[in-house]
């Protein structure tokens, strides 16, 4: 089918229920962005599922018109992969947070990426539990202070591509809530890619983490601090697009065009589709700047195609044809 | 067949016992196996070590099959053996106590050195020390004779060894007078592909089948004449199969695709297991991550329109438990089986048990009401998971079926029930003929919301845990609708009485005592009461398939008996659940936890008990 003739706008994607996040929250411009990524994605909206867990983002699902699940804590995955197996044909959005995706929910997540169901996974990483009021979560930076670690975090956090890259993941993606345009484009792209495909989102909590982003999405520095790539271009930045990245050894090197007799041809030339994961896993490390964008986008047949594969192989070699054919084979006994 | 004179009994309990590697589940089910086929009933109890491979030569590591057959029905695997095979010294100490006087035990003498007995705990030789002397006891050196017979195949020692379960096996068909050929069938479609192991094990089989014959140990075969069973045809059904079944049964008449998710746990793997095996019916069964994972991606396939299903033991369901509750608040089609074992925690994985009733029944944060039924027998467990599927799908909610390890891996012949003879089902779902459909709209009757999913145009919905409106669906946290949403959930599982079948008794009708039982324990309570019209004693049994709700006639069985027994494989139970349930009658109960199932002796002398108590 084609986008145009279903013919709809951000608008038909509102549902009737008053958005209840904390004025000012990234969750805004997330949901707009969504909204808006909808009527490009060419699929009906009977068709479009969203499912989430629970936390701050996961009020999300109430606010689209489509059909949506607000789940349990943690389990989002596995239900998303469940409405996904039982009709492969549905577009299955998964909303989730850092503690929803990364602690209690870790163990879903991992698997949902190694087993590859087309999923698209919109992890809205702000680096706190918001919902229960301002404790640390899986991605809070280390020794910073938080209602349940008074005297600073000791424990490490997960950098969430490091994660989806370790477990196999075949679609990583980053964007910001300060730029809905770029995230829109991403998801649109997230839809189209087949097998599971996580996008994080940093979003900024106005209550509990205010500005933990802000070296990377103020207007004065964003150029600066984040490279957002695309395939098949060179990974260029800065205010004057003047900066570059480049492999030195087994390392990224930040340089800049046109000292050292270093030109556009010396910088990397972002890959997304390369199998191997080693230079996607440097990017989605890379602390300062930043790497946004679709940092690996990698084809392969996914989880529900196979199964589907699987059952129609084996409905067509089956001596059963109903369950009656089932029950009356083997070892059976007539008593008249 | 040999010369010797063949008499004839009308029920014999056989069991085989060995190292847990010895395979003797495989004996076992080839015994019952040929005896189903010959026209017998039929119940088996295999009983067999948590380890897979436990120490060799142990008490611990014993593996036994036990197989009840009958010219007369049968209804449980029997009190005691008449013939036990004992492939060791640790075999024998772990049954020994279970033959009683002058029944038959074979040993397999090459295992009962002085190492041997010594491992297996006993203070001296017991094939000398006296202690067997009123048994019939038959000595065979069974490895030796097996390796004999197997010479020139070109087996290694290892192989050898391993068919003497086949040798075994032989002997005990001889004794009973079994045909060779079904087993000679299984092994070649096991061996097909390795020529010498088929032709060692078949020779294994026929040799132990003339020794017997040979020897003067015996003094003549028996023969269980076929029983008398309904017209029909027939097969041996495991539980797990005959639930895997059923859910199978109930897709197709439902019109619904099968999902389920699951996560091995013993002993209900093989319910995945089986289900694995039955794709072409577009059965997708999903070996998820963990148990949480098995139940919440079939929340998410019956949001999505399929007939759902999980399955696991008692540690799993503890762990469902949140999500169980997710199903309550969306009022989804849910069907939870709990295989039950000897709890709590990891407990007694491979025995049995009914203890998780009351975390079937309350095992979730707020009011939380599922239908709870349970399987009597193993071929009531395709009965059983196709009703659960069915008040499921018509009544919107989440069912849990109680089997337990007694049943699911016991076997029995079962009258093959065709899809056309079974109940329709017709999903409660939205139709196009509703104006305005509400995802809450109540039918006025059952209560069922009216289902609607995915891919469907006109119905999106958003759905989830918080407390919902009692019309739309939408969050609400006003107080009034809490209380009735709280009232309303309850309502629907209780309204569920007015679509299930009444309780049955059977036995007296009326009179001095009335045994009451659920689930796993029918064959052995029938059989008690069974023997107690027998002697004229004026005793009924309500055995309960239906537990939440209860069936609506529950109260006017109970009150046509002076007394009531509750007969459970627990601490108390269902005892508990109709003292508050049914506050109007006294309860005396009759409890068991070994991880074992009731003997029937056991219930006869806690009948007469009872019936003897002020």
């Amino acid at each position: 089918m084609s986008v145009e003739t279903l013919e709809y706008t951000a608008k038909d994607f509102s549902s009737d229920q008053e958005v209840k996040w904390c004025p000012g929250c990234g969750d805004y411009a997330i949901l707009k962005a969504v909204q808006k990524a909808m009527p490009l994605i060419g699929r009906k909206r009977e068709d479009i599922v969203f499912v989430s867990g629970i936390g701050c983002s996961s009020r999300f699902p109430y606010y689209m018109d489509t059909y949506g699940f607000h789940s349990i804590h943690g389990r989002a995955p596995a239900i998303a992969t469940g409405v996904k197996l039982a009709n492969p044909n549905l577009s299955v959005w998964q909303i989730t947070g850092d503690g929803d995706a990364l602690a209690i929910g870790g163990n879903h997540f991992i698997h949902l990426i190694r087993r590859n169901v087309s999923i698209n996974v919109l992890l809205f990483n702000n680096r706190i539990y918001g919902l229960t009021k301002g404790q640390f979560s899986p991605t809070t930076n280390l020794g910073q202070s938080t209602k349940s670690s008074p005297q600073g975090t000791i424990d490490n956090p997960f950098n969430p591509g490091e994660l989806v890259l370790g477990a196999n993941g075949h679609f990583f993606a980053r964007a910001t809530d300060t730029n809905a345009k770029a995230l829109t484009a991403i998801l649109v792209e997230a839809e189209k890619h087949r097998g599971a495909s996580i996008i994080e989102i940093l979003q900024n909590c106005v209550i509990f983490n205010k500005d933990i982003f802000s070296d990377y999405t103020a207007k004065d520095v964003k150029l600066d601090n984040q490279v957002h790539v695309e395939h098949g271009k060179p990974m260029i930045f800065g205010a004057n697009s003047d900066k570059g990245l480049k492999l030195n050894g087994f390392k990224l090197e930040i340089v800049t065009i046109g000292e050292d007799g270093i030109t556009e041809d010396d910088l990397l030339v972002h890959d997304a589709h390369e199998e191997d994961n080693t230079l996607h896993m440097m990017l989605a490390k890379l602390q300062m700047p930043v790497v946004t964008g679709i940092i690996r986008s990698y084809g392969e047949d996914s989880f529900e195609m196979r199964m589907k594969k699987q059952v129609e192989e084996v409905e067509k070699n089956s001596p059963f044809k109903s369950v009656n054919d089932l029950l009356e084979s083997g070892e059976t006994w007539e008593i008249k | 067949m040999g010369t010797t004179a063949i008499k004839e009994v009308d029920k014999v309990v056989i069991k085989f016992a060995g190292d847990s590697g010895d395979g003797m589940q495989l004996t076992g089910t080839q015994f019952t196996g040929t005896s189903a086929l010959l026209g017998n009933d039929i119940a088996t109890f295999p009983d067999y070590p948590a380890e897979i491979r436990a120490p060799q030569g142990t008490v611990a590591g014993v593996s036994g099959f036990q197989v009840h057959i009958g010219q007369a029905h049968i209804h449980t695997p029997g009190d005691s053996p008449d013939v036990l095979v004992a492939m060791n010294a640790a075999a024998l100490k772990a049954n020994l106590r279970d033959v009683a006087k002058g029944k038959t035990i074979i040993i397999d003498t090459d295992n009962f050195k002085r190492k041997d007995w010594e491992k297996a705990g006993f203070a001296d030789d017991p094939l000398t020390s006296g202690e067997l002397r009123e048994y019939h006891v038959i000595e065979a050196p069974m490895t030796t004779l097996t390796r004999t017979a197997l010479e020139g195949l070109g087996l290694d020692n290892k192989s050898m060894v391993r068919s003497k379960n086949m040798f075994a096996l032989g002997m005990v068909y001889w004794m009973f007078s079994r045909p060779l050929d079904y087993t000679e069938r299984f092994l070649k479609g096991k061996f097909g592909k390795k020529p010498e192991i088929l032709a060692g094990n078949i020779k294994a089989l026929k040799a132990g089948f003339n020794y017997a014959d040979t020897i003067e140990a015996f003094s003549s075969a028996s023969a269980v004449l076929p029983a008398d069973m309904e017209p029909g045809l027939y097969k041996n059904v495991m539980g797990n199969e005959a639930t895997a079944w059923g859910f199978l049964a109930a897709a197709e008449k439902s019109g619904k695709e099968l999902f389920l998710g699951s996560y091995p746990i013993t002993p209900a793997t093989d319910i995945l297991q089986e289900l694995a095996k039955h794709r072409h019916f577009g059965a997708k069964v999903f070996q998820a991550e963990d148990e949480i994972a098995g139940i919440t991606s079939a929340i998410g396939a019956a949001f999505a329109g399929d007939l759902a299903i999980t399955t696991t033991s008692g540690p799993g369901l503890a762990l469902k438990g949140e999500a169980l509750g997710l199903a309550v608040m969306t009022e989804l089609p849910l069907v939870v089986v709990d295989v039950q074992r000897g709890g709590p925690s990891t407990g007694l994985p491979t025995k049995t048990e009914q203890s998780d009733l009351m975390q079937a029944l309350y095992g979730r944060n707020g009011e939380s009401p599922v239908v709870v039924v349970a399987a009597k027998s193993p071929a009531d467990c395709f009965s059983m998971a196709f009703r659960a599927a069915k008040i499921a799908l018509e009544h919107m909610t989440p069912v849990l079926l109680l089997t337990d390890g007694y049943v699911a891996n016991g076997s029995q012949p079962w009258k093959i029930q065709r899809t056309e003879d079974l109940d329709d089902i017709t999903p409660h779902e939205a139709d196009k003929s509703m104006q305005n459909w509400q995802p809450y709209e109540r039918d006025t009757a059952s209560l069922a919301r009216y289902w609607a999913y995915p891919g469907q145009s006109g119905y999106e919905h958003r759905i989830g845990g918080l407390e919902k409106d009692e019309l739309t669906g939408n969050v609400s946290y006003t107080p009034e609708n809490h209380e009735k949403m709280t009232y309303v959930r309850e309502e629907k599982v209780q309204r569920v009485a007015n679509y299930i079948p009444e309780l049955e008794v059977d036995g007296s009708q009326e009179g001095d005592l009335l045994v009451v039982s659920w689930g796993g324990t029918y064959g052995s309570t029938l059989t008690a009461i069974n023997k107690c019209t027998a002697q004229n004693k004026k005793v009924g049994l309500a055995h309960f398939n239906y537990i939440k709700p209860l069936p609506k006639n529950t109260a006017e069985v109970f009150s046509k008996f002076k007394k009531i027994l509750v007969a459970e494989l627990n601490q108390g139970q269902l005892v508990k659940y109709l003292r508050g349930e049914l506050p109007q009658f006294t309860y005396q109960q009759f409890n068991k936890t070994q991880g074992l199932p009731f003997r029937v002796v056991e219930l006869n002398h806690a009948i007469n008990k009872t019936l003897e108590s002020n």
